[in-house]
């Protein structure tokens, strides 16, 4: 008897990887997105493997259905040109490899100097089988009590990065005539028209 | 593992099952659209083929069926063809979480609501993709347009899906429509329902919000490179998500499977018949639109879209919220 579990969670992880590696390797670059997609894809399977239900929705929703979309809209409008950053890429490669050195040696002191606190193993919200409580209810719990400060403040950086998003691609064009529903339908006939008499032979 | 393997035969037939019914249903619809906005116009409609031109469906698959797949010479093939596959196939997943009746469901899982957002916010890349793999200029207009409007009007879907998930107080889908009984939700949500119901037709890209294959202006928008089977998942697909959009309102606002009144008449037609009568009225008002409304301009509809429908929601929400907590329905 083959355990399901343990298959799909290597089914799902091989895609993951796979389609990982194909995101930084592939030569188109809307295949690249598209792979990035199925990475997407494959973690909110691994999600659901590990009974987190919710997080795996949300990765879906949030990621694919409007991060993805966003990546992908911006690609094909771009219509990037590899052969032409190719050329280009030999004059980055120093400050590139520099750039990588300095992330690599702060992701090693990171994972060689973490010390978790032994209080912390008391606040871990992985799924708890013993509480009647749904993976949702759990994470909402947490999230509005014990780490509401955290969750607002989150909340606070991203509402300023969409201002300043707005801020900085808002441009007033002159001479746009913008339709405003409110005085067209504020409109009265008399505002509008006119009725002459004429006397015939005169004009107007 | 055979044992597990013939453990899972019910399951497969009746995942068939629903996919058959699905695709007659969508067969239907075509017909019923016909019929009805013929009607609306004072026309007969398709009568020839079959009795009232029952077959006439089928006529149509059929024609589909055995014309010839043209790819385009500078199409990206693969992602081409993939592209009606999950438009398809997005449109089909989606069934696995609705509840028809108590404990008619493939899947009850504890987020149904978010599995069916999850999905119906997916259906956008099968537009994407067919738009940029068809490598034509009315195609890519076509499905860059659909793409923005299908993603502005997911945000106020998900605000809807919000105020009913706190007046319900899960995410379950057989536990919001039990939580209706004796009040859908259509009566305190009026204002939700009514842009729910705007926001499906734009989310599926009908009129008045056809924008993405305005005929006059895109000859038939992402789709206009595809022929006959490709084109019949699209078809197939749109027709299907309708179908689904008008589920998702029964579920959400006109108590699913459950009487209008809890009294003997209303109580002795089972449960699936309400269902199917509910879903019927919600599609026949996606039908209506259609042979009623001009077509929006596109600044309308964006405007309609995060001006109108997005603060008004958010605003429903918070008061939602207040209401359940000042209730008590929910501890705070």
């Amino acid at each position: 008897m083959i355990n399901i579990t343990a298959l799909l969670f290597y089914v799902f992880s091989g895609v993951l990887l796979t389609a990982a590696l194909m995101v930084v390797t592939s030569r188109n670059t809307v295949h690249g997105v598209l792979f990035l997609i199925v990475a997407f894809f494959n973690a909110a399977g691994l999600f659901i493997l590990a009974g987190a239900e919710f997080l795996a929705m949300i990765l879906v929703v949030v990621y694919v259905g409007a991060v993805a979309v966003l990546f992908l809209f911006v690609v094909m409008m771009l219509n990037i040109d590899l052969g032409e950053i190719r050329q280009n890429i030999r004059s980055y490669s120093l400050i590139g490899a520099f750039i990588g050195g300095v992330l690599l040696a702060e992701l090693l002191l990171m994972g060689i100097g973490w010390h978790t606190s032994p209080e912390a193993f008391d606040l871990t919200t992985a799924p708890m089988a013993g509480l009647n409580v749904s993976n949702t209810q759990a994470l909402g719990n947490l999230l509005y009590t014990h780490y509401a400060l955290a969750f607002q403040g989150a909340g606070l950086i991203l509402l300023v990065a969409m201002i300043g998003a707005i801020v900085l691609t808002l441009r007033h064009r002159e001479g746009v005539r913008r339709q405003k529903v409110g005085d067209q339908q504020a409109r009265q006939a008399k505002d509008s028209l006119r009725l002459v008499d004429i006397p015939s032979g005169s004009g107007v | 593992m055979l044992d597990a393997l013939l453990s899972l035969l019910p399951l497969v037939g009746t995942i068939i099952l629903i996919v058959v019914l699905l695709l007659l249903a969508v067969a239907y619809l075509t017909l019923v659209e016909r019929k009805v906005i013929a009607a609306m116009q004072l026309r007969v409609g398709p009568n020839v083929v079959g009795w009232f031109g029952l077959l006439q469906p089928f006529a149509d698959g059929l024609k589909l069926l055995h014309k010839e797949t043209i790819i385009p010479t500078r199409a990206n093939p693969l992602i081409f063809l993939v592209a009606p596959l999950i438009t398809f196939g997005l449109s089909l997943s989606a069934w696995a979480v609705i509840p028809f009746s108590p404990g008619w469901v493939i899947a009850n899982i504890n987020v149904g609501v978010l599995y069916l957002f999850a999905i119906s916010s997916l259906g956008v890349y099968g537009i994407i993709i067919a738009g940029w793999a068809s490598n034509s200029k009315y195609a890519f207009l076509g499905a860059l347009r659909s793409a923005a409007q299908m993603v502005s009007y997911e945000v106020s879907i998900g605000l809807v899906i919000i105020a009913v998930l706190l007046s319900a107080g899960s995410m379950n889908l057989t536990s919001i429509v039990e939580s209706q009984k004796g009040l859908w939700y259509v009566i305190p949500h009026l204002p939700m329902a009514v842009i729910f119901i705007i926001s499906a037709l734009a989310e599926t890209n009908r009129a008045p919000f056809d924008l993405p294959e305005a005929e006059a202006e895109l000859v038939s928008g992402y789709n206009v490179e595809y022929s006959s089977m490709t084109f019949a998942l699209f078809f197939l697909g749109e027709y299907a998500n309708m179908i689904l959009m008008s589920t998702m309102g029964t579920i959400l606002f006109l108590g699913g499977w459950l009487p209008p009144l809890d009294m003997a008449p209303f109580t002795l037609i089972p449960g699936v018949v309400w269902f199917f009568l509910k879903v019927s009225f919600l599609l026949f008002i996606f039908l209506w639109v259609r042979a009623t409304f001009p077509r929006y301009r596109y600044d309308q509809l964006m405007h309609l879209g995060w001006k109108v429908f997005l603060p008004f929601s958010l605003a429903w929400v918070m008061i939602t919220a207040s209401v359940v907590v000042m209730l008590g329905v929910i501890k705070a």
